[in-house]
């Protein structure tokens, strides 16, 4: 029985790390599979963390924060569009040029407003994402295995969690079944062909960003108003690159990509559990090295398995076709 | 005899700087990556500088290194412009500091919680273990699953010394508590990653753990965040951060940097400030935990007797607290 709680808390805790990183993954998804590389997660992410924590300070409502991280993130999406978009800019330059003015915007603004070096206020209950405890939930926690499974899993997360697991079925549907979705793909793939058929590449390119914009603001929202309670410089801690591994090693696939979601956030949730489990004093050496460097090595095992995965040993991955080249109608 | 010779010049040279020096103290600070506001560690220097100047109306200077490289700028930076004294905030600027002050052998550096060997600097160490084993005291009076937690920021002997020390006070109110441990990482990105330090928080309520330290600058504000949230206890450190969580902050491991820093300008300016190591322990109310109105209810009289007790036996010798970095074992 210890052990299956072991198990459940594991997989509580699996979830509560991926939901940052299945919302940026399928933020990224609509960008990509519209056949823009999207380098910027991370810089949109850390966007929308701040300005729904700033807004959340300043209001004391974590709608209007929510709110406030899309618009941001949404702007820097229509940013990074404009420069690839409007004006054929190189894709990557400009994503990684967000990440690096955002992260340094985040910390001036911050100063400007609340002179804390960056930091926000310290965010009140109304203006965060609390957990929100299903009915019954206390009542069947006692029942063996279904009740852990209800009491434990389903129930006692905050509503994005939920948002970041109904976003998959979502983008699945909306890419895979509906005109949009169809017109997406193909514009990643061929937009040649779509603008032979009379659709606006830009206009789709666009509109895929927007998409991205609002994904990423809300995973923003999520670390600043739901895992913590404050905004400090550079709280995205790498979360949008390790969303782009998951985006790679579920080759631009909604559901295989919250699978790689789940594996990263349980390789975090792992990582957290083994520092110490191993009883290192008595180990000496090299054995020693390795145990107490073993958590570590977890945490950049994300980004590992992507490089094996590039190299052709677990697969392959094949980008969208049209991804990063800037669409030119010939004249 | 030609260093008695130099000696004396350098004595001589130095007394007729130091009558100036009573007036033009230019003191500066350069502080560590988690920034002036990490409401820790770097928070407490913060506190220190504003209160000399506040004081004495002597401004003072600071700058915040955000990246690896600016250390030694900003070192030299201030060298070069004529500040004297300047603080180096933290261990990560010791090899920074041992370049800048031979360069610079008229400036006075201080440099907290490092040993920098030179004649300009004067090396602040403290007994975060004997701190460290208050709180772990009172961790384990404190928990009713017999089960605590330690959260720590990089992973470095100096925070592994906070750790074995608080291991140690929790053995010794409960010999069979069990104390998790977890580092947030081994880069300076450490300091400041809160919802990480939240997470590994979670992890060890998950085990069972009801209460919490953590030594982690502004990874910590995560941690007692998430301690707040659970409705569990943690411990704050450096800094009083009792007030951050009131009812939830158990207490915090005091390092008073803040009187350190304090020490620094305020000697500098009196012209006694000496150049060595100071090492700061119980003995010296260089650490220590904090009790205000904030925490008092969490506080029972058992405890605070029993700390008290514990507090004057350190002192006294009569209860070694082993220091990890002796032998980086935590065997005790």
């Amino acid at each position: 029985m210890e052990q299956f709680d072991f198990v459940i808390l594991m997989l509580d805790a699996m979830l509560r790390v991926s939901v940052p990183l299945v919302l940026a993954a399928m933020a990224g998804l609509f960008s990509e599979r519209s056949g823009i590389v999207d380098i910027g997660l991370e810089g949109k992410m850390l966007g929308a963390a701040f300005a729904a924590a700033a807004v959340g300070a300043l209001t004391g409502s974590v709608w209007l924060g929510l709110l406030a991280g899309i618009l941001a993130s949404v702007a820097l999406a229509m940013l990074h569009g404009y420069a690839c978009i409007t004006h054929n800019g190189n894709q990557v330059v400009s994503g990684v040029a967000i990440n690096i003015m955002v992260a340094g915007l985040t910390v001036v603004l911050g100063i400007a407003l609340f002179s804390r070096g960056g930091q926000t206020p310290q965010l009140p209950a109304e203006a965060r994402f609390t957990a929100l405890t299903w009915p019954g939930a206390e009542a069947v926690a006692d029942v063996p295995i279904l009740g852990a499974l209800y009491s434990e899993l389903l129930s006692g997360h905050n509503l994005l969690v939920y948002v970041a697991f109904l976003a998959v079925p979502a983008t699945w549907w909306v890419v895979y079944r509906t005109r949009f979705g169809l017109r997406l793909r193909a514009v990643g793939e061929s937009p040649e062909a779509v603008d032979t058929a009379g659709i606006s590449v830009a206009g789709m390119r666009y509109r895929a960003l927007i998409l991205t914009g609002i994904l990423c603001g809300v995973a923003g929202a999520y670390l600043s108003t739901a895992q913590s309670a404050f905004f400090v410089r550079e709280m995205s801690a790498g979360k949008g690159f390790i969303a782009l591994a998951a985006l790679i090693f579920g080759k631009w696939r909604p559901v295989p990509v919250m699978l790689a979601c789940l594996l990263f956030g349980f390789l975090e949730a792992a990582s957290a559990r083994l520092q110490g489990a191993f009883d290192v004093d008595n180990a000496s050496g090299f054995v020693r090295e390795v145990l107490t460097g073993l958590p570590f090595l977890i945490d950049v095992l994300p980004f590992i398995l992507v490089v094996l995965l590039l190299a052709g040993f677990v697969g392959t991955a094949v980008a969208p076709k049209a991804s990063g080249i800037p669409y030119v109608k010939e004249r | 005899m030609m260093r008695t010779l130099l000696g004396a010049a350098a004595a001589a040279t130095m007394f007729v700087a130091s009558a100036s020096w009573a007036q033009d103290v230019k003191p500066a600070v350069v502080f560590d990556m988690g920034g002036k506001f990490d409401k820790s560690f770097n928070e407490g220097i913060f506190n220190g500088a504003e209160r000399f100047q506040k004081e004495t109306g002597i401004e003072y200077r600071d700058a915040e290194v955000t990246a690896e490289a600016q250390r030694e700028q900003f070192l030299r930076k201030f060298a070069q412009q004529g500040f004297d004294p300047v603080i180096a905030v933290g261990f990560a600027q010791g090899p920074a500091l041992e370049k800048v002050a031979t360069e610079f052998p008229d400036t006075r550096f201080s440099i907290i919680d490092m040993v920098v060997d030179l004649p300009n600097v004067q090396s602040i160490v403290f007994k975060e273990h004997e701190g460290s084993f208050l709180v772990g005291v009172l961790a384990a009076m404190a928990s009713e699953t017999g089960k605590v937690g330690f959260v720590g920021g990089m992973d470095i002997g100096l925070i592994r010394r906070f750790a074995c020390g608080y291991e140690q006070g929790v053995k010794h109110v409960n010999a069979d508590a069990e104390v998790y441990q977890n580092m947030t990482g081994t880069t300076p990105a450490a300091w400041n990653d809160p919802v990480k330090g939240g997470e590994l928080a979670k992890s060890q309520f998950d085990r069972g753990a009801d209460v919490v330290y953590a030594a982690a600058g502004g990874t910590g504000l995560g941690v007692l965040q998430a301690a707040n949230d659970a409705g569990k206890l943690s411990i704050g450190v450096d800094s009083n951060q009792n007030y951050l969580h009131p009812g939830s902050v158990l207490t915090s491991m005091l390092k008073r940097v803040d009187v350190a820093a304090y020490n620094v300008y305020k000697t500098a300016a009196d012209d006694t400030w000496a150049a060595g190591i100071q090492v700061l322990g119980l003995a010296e109310d260089g650490v220590g935990w904090a009790l205000d109105d904030n925490n008092s209810a969490l506080i029972s009289d058992e405890m605070k007797a029993t700390v008290t007790q514990v507090r004057q036996d350190i002192i006294d010798g009569k209860i070694a607290v082993h220091n990890y970095t002796d032998n980086n074992e935590c065997s005790f």
